[in-house]
C-alpha cells in the first residue's frame, strides 16, 4: 500500500518540478521583455520636468540677462 | 549778481554731466560682456551650447578654449546653484530650464546639441530642443 503512493507523491513531486521549471521559463521570459522598458522611464522624468521648468523659465530668463558675461 | 545766476545753471549742470558720466562707467561693468576669446569660440562654432545649460565642444577643442569653458561652466553652475536655492528646484531643473533658453537665444551660425546628442548649427530656423522646453 505503501509503495503506490510513494509512487504518486513522487509523480506530485515531479510535477510540482515541472511547474517551477514551466514558471521560472515564463518569468525569464517577462524580464526579457521588462528590458525595453527603460525609455518609458526617461519620458516620465521629462513630463515630470516639464511643470519645473515652466516655472522656473521666468527666473532663468533674468539669470542670463543679469549675467550676460558667463552666458 | 548776473554772473552769480549765470555760473549757478552752469554748475549744477556740470554735476550732471558728472553724475551721468560716473552711470556710464559703472553700467558697463554691471552688465559685462563676453570675452572675446570665448565670443570668437562661440562664432567659429568650436563652442555651443548643451541641452543641460552648460557650455560644450562641438569639435576637439585646443587646452586654451578647454580651460575657458571650464571656467565659464563653473561660473554658470555657481549661478544656477544659487537661483536653485532661491526657487526651491535642484542646480539640474535649474540649469536646464537656462539651457532651454540658451538654446533659444542662440544667433544663425552658433552651434547648439540637439537632445539626442547631435551637435547643429543654428539657422532661421528654431532649434530643435527637448520636449520639456517651454
Amino acid at each position: 500500500m505503501n509503495i503506490p503512493k510513494t509512487g504518486a507523491r513522487r509523480r506530485t513531486i515531479a510535477g510540482h518540478g515541472l511547474a517551477v521549471l514551466v514558471g521560472a521559463t515564463v518569468l525569464s521570459g517577462c524580464v526579457q521583455i521588462e528590458t525595453p522598458d527603460k525609455p518609458i522611464e526617461i519620458n516620465l522624468n521629462i513630463n515630470i520636468r516639464q511643470e519645473v521648468v515652466y516655472r522656473l523659465d521666468g527666473d532663468a530668463k533674468k539669470l542670463i540677462e543679469q549675467n550676460s558675461e558667463i552666458f | 549778481m548776473m554772473r552769480v545766476k549765470m555760473w549757478k545753471p552752469t554748475g549744477l549742470a556740470l554735476a550732471a554731466i558728472a553724475a551721468t558720466a560716473a552711470i556710464a562707467v559703472a553700467v558697463p561693468s554691471a552688465m559685462a560682456q563676453r570675452d572675446p576669446a570665448y565670443a570668437a569660440a562661440r562664432a567659429a562654432g568650436q563652442i555651443g551650447e548643451q541641452p543641460d545649460g552648460y557650455l560644450g565642444f562641438a569639435s576637439t577643442p585646443t587646452p586654451a578654449i578647454r580651460a575657458l569653458v571650464q571656467d565659464l561652466n563653473i561660473k554658470r553652475k555657481a549661478a544656477y546653484t544659487e537661483r536653485a536655492q532661491a526657487t526651491g528646484s535642484t542646480v539640474e531643473q535649474f540649469a536646464f530650464t537656462s539651457g532651454c533658453n540658451l538654446i533659444a537665444n542662440t544667433k544663425p551660425g552658433e552651434k547648439y546639441q540637439a537632445p539626442d546628442g547631435r551637435w547643429l548649427t543654428r539657422d532661421g530656423s528654431p532649434p530643435v530642443r527637448n520636449a520639456s522646453c517651454p
